[in-house]
């Protein structure tokens, strides 16, 4: 009653004595405990997840407390999977834990923000032009007003304005930019959409509308294995983490599976019990490597020496001296190992390997009359004949009658339907054994890695037989089998050099010849090759590689990718349970995706959307190719003839993207919108207009001249995404030449230095501040905030409604509103949603129904993929352009821009009249748009959209996404496999049956997670009897491959994969940046310099799950920016744990905090990826300007065999293939520093005069 | 005009003061449980803490135990013990000057402390500089009348604040008032600042010295609260 009363008791204080008065009982108030049991009370618990590119995709429960959420812990419900299966849960790590911490922080945008000056510049220019268009217009064409603001970005200088001012200055920016310059000069950036799918569609589906390009990611961060797409003609399919716990070896190569799969790991500890081997394949003693049985440290960047020795032992053990009926089995059906060869000769009388034998290559074209150039063949054992068996891509595509439906793995002959057996090696009816050149790349010299002295080129025997060819002529031909043999060094008993009888025999690929380059010893390998093996033979493939980003990172990523997956393959181990590959790197697994494109890309309005692979974008419009080091002679084969394989990076990117391989944004040298009109002016359809223009060189290429104002990308949105913190590999050249501020390069570019330049390229001087807007929708302060010229709050992951799916577990699950938005803060959904409104009402005098026209690359998985059996360029005549076919098809699309706003918020009616899809299968569905008509209502107001289904909220629009996707939405998955079925002649539906009438709504996910549906989307089953294992399907259900031979494939046969040495795996050292040499030694501050690699894996204290400006997690690591580095170099260096030391080249410039620590191996340096320099960095010594981020000694170099197009699996898809954002072949200098600026104080003028003689640096 | 202030300040103001430092500690202690604490900022600064907070509070225990005897204490009781007023002066002065430098050296170095020190500084009420100001401004009053008890030894003036202490508690204002009235100005100040200090004693962190542990020391081995 009253706390003063209570305590009136002297008299009776003690109640009750005890242990002999030693103990006294008393009855004092306690009233005082209710405010430690109110700690922990809540109002409501609400379920949401981290939406940051985890593969965790963990379900939380959000506490709420007074309207404001206090804390998260773990959710566990989950349902229940197998009998025998560990549960799930508790699924989440510390990172995650610690969110909450975000919504009211102070890095919290809570504000619309403008950079001021540019605000200020607004509102004078509106003053006095009254229309927002030419207001904007005023402000870009003036190059004084323009560098006014652009030369502040990252310079601080924000100032708040509202909603109702910056949604009409984006929308006058883009409106000016689509009708003075086009909408593909328009571009988004967003990440991941697995993470929050409807967040992603905002943008994208705003950006789909008006006719922006959509930028890719998965390959931008380097995540794409484009081994991948090569060998599987699929993006990326990986096992769910629990099949883990049905292998019985497990290796974890390049992969840190506690620290970076935390709520995964238990499966991997836990499947220890049960006896499974552990092996770790890793360069430093990681958390990963502690699990280990056997811990491989090879030398960082060899993994494809370890492979390959791997390799050559299997083969020896389980090929040649001893037999696998299982791998036989495996590989004659599963791979091309039997697929045929041709064999070219070279001048100097040897052979080399050349592409595929292909139907069309025989009289008659073998009996196929359908694509016969996309047919492959084999000799069978049981009728002895050549034949074209059953799956090739050419079966897919166009068949007709009684060829439909041979599109499969059966083992049968085409044309009859006999049943085969595939010869695997030709060596017991050859014809003779021919000498055979193989390139070797180990002999490259490196600075910093070890080489071998073996030629450079090695001519060792295979067995052949002779074909006769449609023209009369003869022609060697070899099995892919055959030709691996030889690859690996294996001696078979044929004679001649460079293979090897003995592991110890330095040849190639033995054991003995890793120990030199990997540093490996060779029992090691020897010992783990064979237990994989073992194992895999005895289990039917349960080996397992869980494999990270680490080793995809380097310039060969293909290489180390390929190694790996070869032995995968050779001992059966893909679509198997418990075995099989299994790559992580982020939560790029959309299940609903096919759902989700329709939403995303505004599918339901118009088709095609422009799509644009980021890395390509990012390399030219950032100017990084006008300082490019690393010549394409370096890495082309020794077999290539250097005449026919000259230019740079960008030229082998402007030819493919002129030859319809990969995309481009923008497309031309002019605006779309002008195009269409002068088309019509001239009276001709757009598509021959341009034709003829690019032929007769009066149209070209933006990317032919990226440094003329109209090829400029001219306005940038930015979401979900920290791409100048993060993933801006080459971060100083994005702000010097994209946003033309501040930066720290330290270079000279081709022209300064006298340089080759690239031939297809128009030489000019160079651009800088290319952008005239970049907007950034975040809901904290991040380094991509730091130099945006407009901030927009969003919600944070606890504010909004969306959908979060994952690879790692097999369920959807929800982020809902625990609260609103804070402060000013809205919903991505609610902001692209205001700026289409503000976009349609800025049209009026400015855009009306526009005609745009899309240049589309030949797409994977369409009939186009097969455009180019052989490579031809139109413009050098060595075929005519046709669009589609030799050159980007041109596609119409007609914009209605007013009703930009209606569309948005309503579903179009394409989706009835063109069905849905994904994949190379479609199908009707009328039914779920009627449906979803009926969930969401129909719009009333007049225009386009009247009487077609609403989305006017993030619910809806995840409503729309499961209702159109098989995977939660059974009687769809029914229609999917049906489809499927069709191609390749075998009944599929039943694998969807069981769930046909499941639907999974947006409220039955907040109220549990739900377990998808099988979809033919993926490959593999989510099943009540078998864990979700990549490639499942096409082992078990007989669907082929995306690939040229239908199967899993050894062997590449482009050309271009010929030119650069790569139709089989090899070891190919990394490639020698040159950034080092030209700036060591060369500014001095009296500490030691030294040398060291640079590689920059994901961290324990941020990445996944949270940032690295989370003040909790930044407590439990050292609060701010390390690198870590071995102690054997820090004595060098003269470094002391916890130093502020400098890691610079030529790109620019860290500063950061030394962590020594025996875990780093000597001659590597590692910097946690995606530390924000905007947390505890002081000034750099070097570039004089705050201390980068990781990605300031990085530079972006592109590989021309990722350019690859219109070649089946090798076609472009968008995140599937293309160029990749690699970084880890960079060296860095490391030195202490000698002062350290934090740079607080007013400019001095000295400093100013100081900075202005290297670049234009303002210091702040 | 001068006898009705001595009768506002010394009648009416001690029982002002009385009632709101009395009452105030109850509303506060009853209202605001979880603002009843000394507010120690040793954990932001342990810098010469030991020292200067040991120093102050011995100091100022002793002062304050020595005014409570030494005001309400009845003459009779030390003439009884055969100590004259003259006597006992003495020992109030030599007592009060070593407590009273004690206390001046820690409260000092505690105000410095509380001013200077960035992080507690950052961590302070008004009230809590206020009340270490009232405090020291009170102290240095005390110190100042030593000199000037000096120069008139014979207790007199020592008899006359004692009368008002012990009117004022026996709720005789009237004669409480004519005793101050005979005392020095200096002498009425600190008077005033006195009364002062119980004015504001509820609202500042001073309440602490409602809830000193005192039996804590002696407390049982174990003691088991009642559900």
């Amino acid at each position: 009653m009253s706390h003063f009363l209570d305590r009136l008791n002297f008299f009776k204080k003690v109640t009750d004595t005890f242990s002999g008065d030693h103990g006294i009982v008393t009855n004092e108030d306690r009233g005082w405990e209710d405010a430690y049991r109110a700690r922990w009370q809540h109002d409501k618990v609400v379920r949401s997840t981290h939406g940051v590119n985890c593969t965790g995709s963990c379900s939380w429960k959000i506490y709420v407390k007074n309207g404001l959420v206090t804390w998260e812990t773990q959710q566990t419900d989950y349902p229940r999977t197998r009998d025998d299966l560990p549960n799930h849960e508790p699924r989440g790590c510390p990172r995650g834990a610690s969110y909450s911490w975000y919504l009211y922080s102070a890095n919290r945008v809570k504000y619309p923000l403008v950079r001021g000056r540019l605000l200020k510049l607004w509102r004078a220019a509106l003053a006095e032009k009254k229309d927002p268009v030419d207001a904007w217009a005023s402000i870009v064409e003036d190059p004084t007003k323009a560098s006014e603001y652009k030369t502040q970005r990252g310079l601080g200088g924000f100032v708040r304005a509202t909603w109702e001012e910056v949604n009409p200055l984006i929308a006058a920016a883009n409106v000016y930019t689509t009708k003075k310059y086009g909408p593909d000069r328009i571009y988004g950036f967003s990440p991941i959409p697995a993470m929050s799918m409807v967040s992603y569609a905002a943008g994208s589906r705003y950006l789909s509308l008006i006719g922006g390009a959509c930028g890719s990611f998965y390959d931008w961060y380097c995540d794409l294995p484009p081994a991948s797409p090569m060998v599987w003609g699929e993006q990326t399919d990986v096992p769910e983490s629990a099949d883990w716990y049905n292998s019985s070896f497990l290796m974890m190569w390049g992969s840190n599976v506690p620290q970076t799969r935390t709520p995964d790991a238990h499966f991997m500890t836990e499947v220890r019990y049960k006896g499974t081997k552990i092996v770790t394949v890793c360069p430093d003693y990681s958390e990963a490597s502690k699990f280990a049985d056997i811990w491989l440290h090879p030398k960082q960047g060899t993994d494809a020496a370890v492979a390959m020795a791997m390799g050559h032992v299997i083969l020896r053990e389980f090929y040649l001296d001893g037999k696998s009926e299982y791998f036989t089995e495996y590989v004659r059906t599963k791979t091309d190992f039997p697929m045929l060869v041709r064999l070219d000769q070279r001048a100097d009388g040897n052979y080399v390997n050349g592409r595929f034998l292909r139907a069309s290559d025989l009289a008659d074209s073998a009996g196929q009359a359908n694509n016969p150039d996309w047919k492959t063949l084999a000799f069978d054992e049981k009728s002895g004949h050549l034949i074209v068996p059953n799956g090739s891509i050419g079966f897919r595509w166009g068949e007709k009658d009684g060829m439909v439906g041979k599109w499969n793995l059966e083992a049968k002959e085409s044309l009859s339907g006999a049943e085969t057996q595939l010869r695997l090696s030709v060596n017991d009816i050859k014809d003779e054994v021919a000498p055979v050149a193989f390139p070797y790349f180990g002999s490259t010299k490196h600075p910093h890695f070890a080489c071998t002295e073996h030629d450079a080129i090695q001519v060792r025997n295979v067995p052949v037989k002779k074909i006769k060819l449609a023209d009369g002529s003869e022609a060697l031909v070899a099995t892919v089998y055959d030709l691996t043999l030889v690859q690996y060094g294996l001696d078979r008993g044929l004679g001649g050099a460079n293979v090897a009888k003995t592991y110890d025999d330095n040849v190639p690929y033995t054991p003995a010849w890793q120990e030199k380059v990997t540093g490996v010893p060779r029992a090691q390998i020897i010992t783990v090759a064979r237990q994989f093996a073992e194992n895999a033979d005895k289990t039917h493939g349960k080996s397992m590689v869980i494999i990270g980003a680490a080793m995809n990172h380097w310039y060969h990523m293909d290489m180390n990718y390929r190694g790996v997956i070869n032995l995968l393959m050779m001992c059966g181990c893909v679509g198997q349970s418990g075995g099989g590959w299994s790559h992580y790197v982020g939560q790029e697994k959309l299940r609903p995706q096919t759902g989700w494109t329709a939403l995303a890309f505004a599918l339901d309005w118009h088709r095609p959307p422009r799509h644009m692979n980021s890395t390509s974008f990012w390399y030219i419009h950032t100017s990084q190719w006008r300082h490019e080091k690393l010549t394409m002679r370096e890495i082309l084969s020794p077999l290539a003839d250097l005449q026919q394989w000259q230019g740079s990076q960008i030229d082998y990117n402007v030819r493919s993207a002129r030859m319809g391989w990969l995309p481009t944004a923008p497309h031309f040298n002019a605006n779309p919108l002008e195009i269409t009109k002068a088309a019509a002016a001239a009276g001709e359809e757009p598509a021959p207009h341009i034709v003829k223009k690019l032929k007769a060189g009066k149209l070209g290429f933006a990317f032919e001249d990226p440094d003329n104002p109209v090829n400029f990308p001219r306005n940038l949105f930015v979401w979900r995404s920290n791409l100048l913190g993060s993933s801006g590999k080459g971060h100083e050249y994005f702000l010097k030449y994209l946003l033309g501020t501040t930066h720290g390069v330290q270079g000279k570019d081709l022209g300064e230095e006298g340089g080759e330049k690239p031939s297809e390229v128009q030489w000019r001087e160079a651009a800088q501040g290319k952008l005239d807007l970049l907007v950034t929708l975040d809901f904290r302060m991040s380094t991509t905030c730091m130099y945006s010229d407009i901030v927009l709050p969003t919600a944070t992951w606890y504010e909004k409604n969306d959908l979060n799916t994952s690879d790692m577990h097999p369920f959807i699950h929800p982020l809902s509103a625990a609260v609103d938005p804070a402060w000013e803060s809205r919903t991505d959904w609610d902001i692209f949603k205001g700026l289409a409104k503000a976009f349609s009402e800025t049209c009026p005098g400015h855009l009306g129904v526009e005609k745009d026209i899309v240049a589309l690359p030949t797409l994977h998985d369409t009939p186009n993929e097969l455009a180019m059996p052989d490579v031809k360029d139109w413009k050098k005549g060595e075929c005519d352009l046709i669009p589609g076919k030799t050159a980007p098809s041109l596609v119409v699309v007609e914009r209605d821009y007013p009703s930009t706003y209606k569309k948005f918020t309503s579903v179009g009616p394409l989706l009835d009249k063109l069905g849905n899809g994904g994949k190379g299968i479609g199908w009707n569905t009328e039914h779920e748009v009627e449906a979803l008509a009926a969930l969401n209502y129909t719009v009333l107001e007049e225009g386009v959209s009247k009487g077609r289904p609403r989305i006017d909220s993030d619910i809806d629009a995840a409503e729309m996404i499961m209702m159109l996707a098989p995977e939660t939405n059974g009687h769809v998955a029914v229609k999917a496999w049906a489809a499927l079925s069709k191609i390749t002649g075998r009944d599929h539906s039943h694998l969807a049956l069981p769930k046909e009438h499941e639907k999974i709504r947006f409220r039955d996910i907040v109220a549990q997670p739900r377990k998808i549906i099988s979809s033919p989307t993926w490959s593999g089953l989510e099943d009540e009897k078998v864990s979700y294992n990549a490639g499942y399907t096409n082992v078990h259900e007989l669907i082929p491959w995306r690939t040229v031979t239908g199967r899993q494939q050894f062997y590449q046969d482009h050309a271009w994969m010929l030119g650069f040495g790569e139709a089989l795996c090899a070891y190919r050292p990394p490639v020698d940046m040159k950034t080092v040499e030209p700036i060591i030694g060369q500014k001095p501050n009296g500490n030691k310099e030294i040398v060291l690699n640079f590689i920059t894996p994901h961290q324990k204290w941020g990445i996944h799950s949270t940032y690295t400006d989370n003040l909790l997690m930044l407590t439990l690591s050292r609060g701010g920016p390390i690198i870590w580095m071995s102690e054997v170099d820090a004595k060098k260096a003269g470094i002391e744990d916890n130093d502020w030391i400098e890691a610079y080249n030529i790109n620019g410039a860290i500063a950061a905090r030394a962590v020594v620590s025996q875990r780093v191996p000597e001659g590597m340096s590692m910097m946690y990826h995606a530390q924000e320099k905007i947390v505890n960095t002081p000034g750099s010594e070097i570039t004089g300007t705050r201390g980068g981020i990781h990605n300031s000694v990085t530079r972006t170099v592109l590989k021309p065999t990722h350019m690859i197009g219109s070649y089946a699996q090798q076609s472009y898809g968008f995140n599937y293939y293309g160029t990749v954002g690699c970084n880890r072949d960079e060296f860095i200098i490391v030195r202490k520093m000698a002062k350290i600026d934090w740079l607080d104080d007013e400019p001095s003028a000295e400093a100013e005069t100081v900075s202005a003689t290297s670049t234009p640096v303002e210091a702040h | 005009m001068m006898s009705y202030l001595e009768t506002l300040l010394f009648g009416v103001y001690p029982y002002l003061a009385g009632a709101v430092f009395l009452l105030g500690s109850l509303a506060r202690f009853d209202r605001d449980q979880f603002t009843w604490k000394a507010h120690s900022s040793q954990m932001l600064n342990k810098e010469n803490m030991r020292l200067a907070s040991n120093l102050f509070h011995v100091g100022i225990l002793l002062l304050f135990a020595g005014h409570f005897i030494g005001l309400l204490t009845s003459p009779e009781i030390f003439h009884a013990f055969g100590v004259s007023a003259g006597a006992k002066q003495i020992l109030a002065i030599v007592a009060g000057s070593i407590a009273g430098v004690m206390c001046f050296i820690g409260l000092t170095m505690l105000i410095k402390r509380r001013l200077t020190d960035p992080r507690v500084r950052a961590t302070s009420s008004r009230m809590d500089i206020f009340i270490l100001l009232l405090l020291y401004a009170q102290l240095i009053l005390g110190l100042i009348t030593i000199p000037v008890s000096l120069m008139h030894t014979d207790g007199h003036n020592m008899l006359n604040l004692m009368g008002w202490g012990r009117n004022i508690v026996t709720f005789d204002p009237i004669d409480a008032v004519a005793s101050i009235s005979q005392v020095g100005l200096l002498f009425k100040l600190h008077i005033f600042l006195g009364i002062t200090v119980f004015l504001v004693f509820p609202f500042s962190r001073l309440v602490h010295i409602w809830s000193a542990p005192v039996t804590y020391p002696m407390r049982a081995y174990q003691v088991v609260r009642q559900r």
